[in-house]
């Protein structure tokens, strides 16, 4: 007689409420849309997150390894009440959030990844997060860490998190943070933004594809390189610049 | 006295910048030498406000020096707080007028982001009064607020004026390669938004994020020289013409009226005197924009606009590009940034670059008489320059 491994390997996930979409403006004035992603769009992520392993600053490294395994193993039946949230600026991705509930009434955030940097849509999306766990699944609190400095001060600083130092979270084992409600409230007329509904417009464009971002994190490039190769394209040192300049050669 | 000329200009991108301090003044020195076609100089001067304190390093002239392989030129580093770069400017300027030097290099240097944002602002605000203002926790941006909120209920400048001074030179850096801030900004997502106070919320009421410059690493640096070497070395002929710089007292409150700028409004009047040049023959400047409000007030002080009518040229677009002085076109502090050393001497790189007719997409057309204002303390050491493009 044959046994189905796949009803012991796969978590059976709990009937979560769904995320309703809103929009909101940047500072540069485009409007972002933050929608729940199914599990069939899944693959659609992983694509624009792959890139960013190979991305050696600011933890993105770190952060998109363990969203890509994450998204995977949600996608795969691997990973038990997770949900995924996508921030879209004219259909094209410009952060990932996900998290997942532990209890009804606790929750963990897993991660908060931003393609587009510079226009706080990292921390549009965390706040979106935070109103799914709190307003919408309806926990007491959330779980947190950060995993860069840039993540400690947008969670733990701004929103004054609470310490839960005996509680290890899910991500690398590390003493969990929490965001009651209570925090959450406090917050929320500062940090937390957005309206609904979506206008359809809008709406169609974000579910129609999720589009690669336009101007993702990059590996760090030699911020003086343009000022160099102005005057060192052989990348030779300061001194034998200095003799080309007086018509001398290196070997003379 | 003789005449002073730029010879050569150079520049990094501003930004964050892991190296050591002596490198990046050196890359950007390496350029405008370049640019001059000079191997040997006689002096150089490197402006710096923070090495001591923020890098842990002095006697940056020295390493400078040594980077280059310039020896035995003569060497001395400047600090005279966010007008360290126009004051070397001018002790080059000295340099060479006097006939002591033909060839002076003068770099800005600064290398900020090696600590974080609230060390930084502590670096910055060492330069208030020690008793009478710093050890209150007074702050640039505290002071520049506090002088806002005078200026808003005397002249009726609103936070618009602001803000329309943020979107005009944060984007006006999107044609400036060098720049820091490579990001658009519009008055919609930063003012008029519902989401407007979340993108940009008070730092210091009524200033705003998008009020103040970043916090910036870079360098900058131009040759200076004689008239016959500049003639010798065939580079457009920019002459400056006018050098300005006065002070006012350490402490903001012990001015009469703390919403006049009397230090910018000397300098200014004597490096135009100097010139023998009035405000209106200016086609391009750079003033001083670390926060929004100081470019409607300098524009005032200078003498482009008559005091509490800044605000009214900048609501009709007359300093932008296109209008009748455009101002801070490179992006000014806001949107280029603002490594305090650097400034002046990256103001002077964009009006030559303008009087060279090389500015590109933030070109001025036909930009002959050039204007910097470099200013120090909250306004207690100012500097400001005039060149003229004579060829």
């Amino acid at each position: 007689m044959s046994v189905d491994l796949e009803k012991i390997l796969r978590p059976v996930d709990t009937p979560m409420k769904p995320y309703e979409p809103k929009y909101m403006l940047l500072a540069s004035g485009e409007a972002v849309v933050v929608r729940q992603v199914e599990r069939d769009e899944i693959p659609d992520l992983l694509k624009h997150v792959e890139p960013l392993l190979h991305v050696e600053r600011d933890f993105y490294d770190v952060v998109a390894a363990r969203v890509y395994s994450e998204l995977l193993a949600h996608y795969r039946h691997r990973y038990q009440d997770q949900y995924v949230l996508a921030v879209q600026i004219d259909g094209e991705l410009a952060a990932i959030v996900n998290g997942r509930q532990v209890t009804p009434k606790l929750g963990m955030s897993l991660h908060t990844l931003a393609l587009r940097r510079g226009l706080r849509v990292g921390a549009h999306a965390f706040a979106a997060k935070m109103e799914y766990h709190i307003d919408t699944l309806g926990h007491d609190e959330v779980l947190i860490v950060a995993e860069s400095p840039i993540g400690f001060r947008r969670w733990m600083i701004e929103y004054k998190l609470e310490k839960r130092f005996d509680i290890p979270h899910e991500l690398g084992g590390v003493p969990s943070w929490a965001l009651t409600r209570e925090l959450f409230d406090r917050a929320r007329s500062s940090l937390v933004v957005g309206r609904r509904p979506v206008p359809d417009e809008l709406l169609d464009k974000a579910m129609a594809a999720i589009l690669p971002p336009s101007d993702p994190p990059t590996p760090p490039l030699d911020p003086l390189a343009a000022t160099r190769s102005m005057y060192d394209p052989t990348a030779t040192s300061l001194m034998a610049q200095r003799w080309e300049m007086e018509g001398r050669s290196a070997d003379a | 006295m003789r005449d002073v000329y730029v010879a050569g200009i150079g520049i990094t991108t501003f930004t964050r910048l892991e190296y050591p301090l002596s490198e990046i003044a050196s890359y950007a020195s390496m350029m405008a030498l370049k640019d001059a076609g000079v191997t040997e100089v006689d002096q150089v001067y490197v402006a710096n406000m923070g090495s001591p304190r923020v890098n842990h390093q002095t006697a940056l002239a020295s390493a400078v020096v040594d980077s280059l392989s310039l020896m035995p030129a003569g060497a001395a580093a400047i600090e005279n707080g966010p007008a360290s770069g126009a004051s070397a400017i001018k002790a080059g300027f000295q340099a060479v007028a006097s006939g002591m030097e033909d060839v002076v290099l003068v770099a800005g240097v600064e290398r900020m982001r090696e600590v974080n944002n609230l060390e930084a602002t502590d670096f910055v605000a060492t330069l208030t009064h020690p008793l009478a203002e710093y050890i209150y926790g007074v702050t640039l941006p505290a002071h520049a607020a506090m002088f806002t909120r005078m200026y808003m209920d005397r002249y009726g400048v609103t936070e618009r004026h602001l803000a329309m001074v943020g979107v005009k030179n944060q984007n006006a850096a999107l044609n400036n390669v060098w720049a820091h801030l490579q990001q658009e900004i519009t008055l919609e997502g930063i003012l008029d938004s519902p989401e407007a106070m979340t993108n940009n919320p008070y730092v210091a009421e009524p200033l705003r994020f998008f009020d103040a410059c970043p916090v910036s690493d870079g360098g900058a640096a131009l040759v200076l020289v004689s008239e016959e070497k500049a003639r010798e070395l065939g580079r457009p002929m920019i002459r400056i013409t006018g050098v300005g710089q006065a002070t006012d007292t350490h402490a903001v409150f012990e001015r009469e009226d703390p919403t006049d700028l009397l230090a910018v409004r000397k300098a200014a009047k004597d490096a135009f005197a100097m010139a023998g040049l009035s405000p209106s023959d200016v086609d391009v400047a750079e003033l001083h924009d670390a926060f929004t409000i100081l470019e409607i007030v300098e524009s005032e002080e200078v003498g482009f606009f008559p005091k509490g009518e800044g605000h009214i040229a900048l609501e009709k677009g007359e300093t932008a590009l296109g209008g009748s002085i455009p101002i801070n076109v490179g992006g000014g502090l806001k949107g280029r940034g603002h490594p305090v050393g650097a400034t002046g001497v990256a103001q002077a790189w964009e009006i030559v670059t303008q009087l060279r007719g090389d500015g590109e997409a933030r070109q001025v057309e036909g930009a002959r008489i050039g204007f910097t204002c470099n200013f120090g303390g909250f306004g207690n050491n100012v500097v400001c320059l005039t060149f003229v493009r004579e060829d």
